[in-house]
């Protein structure tokens, strides 16, 4: 067990080393630089902020440079937004995306194992086709357009209410994390749904449930105790690499409710070419990744002792 | 006290169970659902790949008289120059007079009532009560209206504007109209200058016109082209790559196979969308170039590993049959046995895979469109085009609503289709797939 966890966080070092060095070369291969902007500059200030940045040195030390700073953990100053460390941009604005990630996760586990259940519960009656059907639909149509179309939705509300019932767009109160949230996790829950109906399936030809009833358990402790707990941990051993997905996918909810998430920084960074800010957030998403795929690797086998962790990989 | 007495009978093996005779027709039926999203995705590759031949309009042509129209039928437009007229002359009738109108602009004159010195002027939507917008005040006795007139019913009221007493009101309904300039523009008219006929032609917008007066029909037609181009071509190319080298790396093994496979950990690793946006950029596009290449080349660099692995799994279980020992012992070689013997048991599988990728790859090509990282303008695809009309989604929502459902039709169709084909082979294997 012990060399397994060793190992695993090994490769996912080298992992986050070979993501670090890939995005370094292929930011550096982009014609320009931070400092090219549209204000002309004078090549006295020019030269000063390369000597400021360490751009006025070869690739291959500002490449030694980079990691020596990120083992020590410092990624430097951003391009753009004078004076800001990037170090400070991702600790502002990374608690953002993940409250908003585990909100959706959250919203997308309860209605995905309520969805599977019910599909299940109606196997081929109409409640069972209304909820695939809306599965389909869900990774059908395109976040940023479920987006629009929930903002849409929450304008028409609100004029009808003739007040905010919920805020369009924004950050900041409890109120303003629903609506992301679901967006963001529709397509999570839309998965989890499809597994949740498959395995409460199983559950309920199981033989362990035809016991349970002649016994003479029926309704709610039946579907609480015997049937959801059972239908329920497949589900959730699949939840690991939706974490991943739902934390980091959020650019495009952050940039149509306007929340000020490290993926708009991220998009932003990349549109201006901010090297430091670019390194900083793809090195830390890396990591934030590794870490959950490692973690998750782990937790199944603490679940489920079954999975033998010894085995190789590939 | 009787014992019962029990009567064993001899154990009699059990009849064969008649096995059901499969015909080889029923086992390849495929499913209604199969066939309806086939149906789909040919007509929607049709209507990009034939459509603009049957709907000849100009897909990055601007009509500045018409934006953010709603489907529109071909108009015969009075054609109006696109001089400010001097004073009108006093009008003789009491009452307020539309002298002319149009969409271009409306003239409106009035007597002179005795005791008022200044007018003002309001518009309005006549199905809307009220006096609407104050488009002006001032002392003089005519008013020209070019204030975003489109071919509706319009209510005008004019009163005094010291007193704000009511003194005339009139409806008037503005024809098609457009600009001399304009029409000399879009090749409607030869010359500016010298006699030009007093209607042409406008042509129709079927679905309407976008927020820059783009027919948006067309605009959806060749948005579908890069669009469906990516997620076709995109798949193609990196599944072929990628079971190409997990084809060979699962057949040679050794050194090679590892190399190959922790290469594919590593690219798997990688941060899907923020690499995509990173070479997308690292690419770069040159000046007239539609950024479609750099899209399709940073998919096949990031997303080869699945089919890769996928193909290497296949591979090693084939290689061990009994069927591949047995060609090669008699004879035949490497590449021979690749493409006779694995090739066609591999080939469902990757068909599935490739069905499967389309609607993943027409999302990524969609989501870098709409942040603006992927097909660049004049070129459009169904995320530029959404790009575009989430801005104006709350006044225009038919200019997001469109390309929107093209998209998610797509991605449906394709969805169903790779479902149907994975049963399909799923029962031609046997259960060999899962």
């Amino acid at each position: 067990m012990l060399s397994f966890i060793v190992r695993r966080l090994l490769s996912g070092v080298l992992t986050i080393w070979f993501i670090a060095t890939a995005t370094f070369f292929a930011m550096h291969a982009v014609p320009g630089d931070p400092l090219t902007q549209d204000k002309a500059m004078s090549p006295a200030v020019r030269a000063q902020l390369e000597a400021r940045y360490g751009l006025d040195k070869p690739l291959g030390e500002q490449y030694q440079l980079f990691l020596g700073n990120m083992l020590r953990g410092d990624f430097g100053i951003s391009f753009t937004q004078e004076n800001r460390r990037v170090n400070d941009i991702i600790r502002e604005h990374f608690p953002v995306s993940a409250v908003l990630g585990l909100a959706a996760l959250a919203i997308a586990l309860v209605g995905g194992v309520a969805a599977g259940s019910v599909a299940a519960h109606f196997r081929n009656r109409w409640p069972d086709r209304v909820v695939m059907f809306a599965v389909i639909a869900a990774i059908s149509v395109p976040g940023f357009v479920i987006a629009g179309l929930a903002q849409m939705v929450i304008v028409q509300l609100n004029q009808l209410a003739g007040t905010t019932l919920l805020p369009v767009a924004g950050w900041g109160s409890a109120s303003h994390i629903w609506v992301p949230a679901l967006v963001l996790g529709l397509g999570t829950m839309a998965y989890l749904s499809r597994l949740g109906r498959a395995s409460m399936l199983e559950v309920l030809s199981s033989d362990y449930i035809l016991a349970a009833r002649s016994r003479g358990i029926s309704g709610g402790r039946l579907f609480w105790r015997h049937q959801l707990r059972n239908a329920v941990l497949p589900v959730v051993t699949e939840l690991g690499p939706s974490i991943a997905a739902v934390t980091t996918g959020g650019f495009v909810v952050e940039l149509i409710f306007a929340i000020p998430g490290l993926g708009r920084y991220f998009v932003q960074a990349v549109q201006q070419l901010d090297y430091t800010v670019i390194m900083g957030t793809t090195v830390f998403y890396g990591a934030f990744l590794v870490l959950v795929v490692v973690l998750v690797d782990i937790s199944y086998g603490l679940i489920d002792p079954r999975i033998r962790l010894t085995q190789g990989r590939g | 006290m009787a014992i019962p007495v029990f009567r064993f009978a001899p154990w009699q093996p059990p009849e064969p169970v008649q096995a059901s005779v499969q015909q080889p027709s029923a086992q390849w039926r495929p499913s209604l659902s199969l066939i309806a999203a086939g149906t789909v995705a040919l007509a929607m590759l049709l209507l990009v790949a034939l459509g603009p031949l049957l709907w000849q309009q100009d897909p990055s042509q601007q009509w500045l008289s018409q934006i953010s129209r709603g489907p529109t039928p071909a108009l015969a437009a009075r054609v109006v120059d696109g001089e400010r007229a001097a004073r009108l002359p006093i009008s003789p009738a009491r009452r307020l007079e539309v002298l002319e109108s149009n969409t271009e602009r409306v003239q409106l004159r009035w007597p002179a009532p005795s005791g008022v010195t200044r007018y003002r002027l309001y518009r309005a939507d006549a199905r809307q009560p009220g006096r609407g917008l104050p488009l002006w005040q001032g002392r003089e006795l005519s008013y020209e209206d070019r204030l975003q007139l489109r071919r509706k019913l319009y209510r005008y009221t004019l009163v005094d504007a010291d007193s704000g007493l009511l003194l005339f009101a009139t409806e008037t309904r503005p024809e098609p109209a457009i600009s001399v300039f304009e029409a000399q523009l879009q090749g409607l008219l030869a010359v500016a200058d010298g006699p030009h006929p007093n209607y042409v032609m406008l042509p129709a917008h079927p679905l309407g016109t976008d927020a820059l007066g783009r027919d948006l029909l067309a605009r959806l037609m060749a948005g579908g082209r890069s669009s469906l181009f990516v997620g076709i071509v995109a798949p193609l190319l990196f599944i072929g790559f990628g079971s190409l080298f997990g084809g060979l790396a699962g057949y040679i093994g050794g050194g090679f196979d590892q190399f190959a496979m922790r290469l594919a950990d590593f690219v798997v690793a990688l941060p899907f969308l923020l690499f995509m946006i990173l070479l997308r950029i690292v690419f770069g596009i040159g000046p007239g170039e539609n950024g479609i290449m750099p899209l399709i080349v940073a998919m096949l660099l990031l997303s080869w590993p699945s089919s890769a692995r996928l193909i290497r799994g296949q591979v090693l279980a084939l290689r061990s049959q009994p069927f591949i020992d047995s060609a090669r012992l008699s004879g035949v070689g490497t590449p021979r046995i690749l493409w006779r013997h694995i090739l066609p048991n591999v080939l469902p599988i990757l068909l599935v895979a490739f069905s499967f990728a389309i609607p993943q790859a027409i999302f990524t090509e969609a989501f870098l469109s709409f942040i603006g990282m992927g097909v660049s303008p004049p070129s459009t695809s169904w995320g530029a085009m959404c790009n575009d009309g989430i801005k104006t989604l709350l006044s225009q929502p038919r200019q997001l609503l469109w390309p929107a459902a093209m998209i998610s039709i797509a991605v449906l169709a394709f969805n169903i289709l790779g479902d149907g084909l994975r049963d399909l082979t799923d029962r031609r294997g046997g259960g060999q797939g899962h």
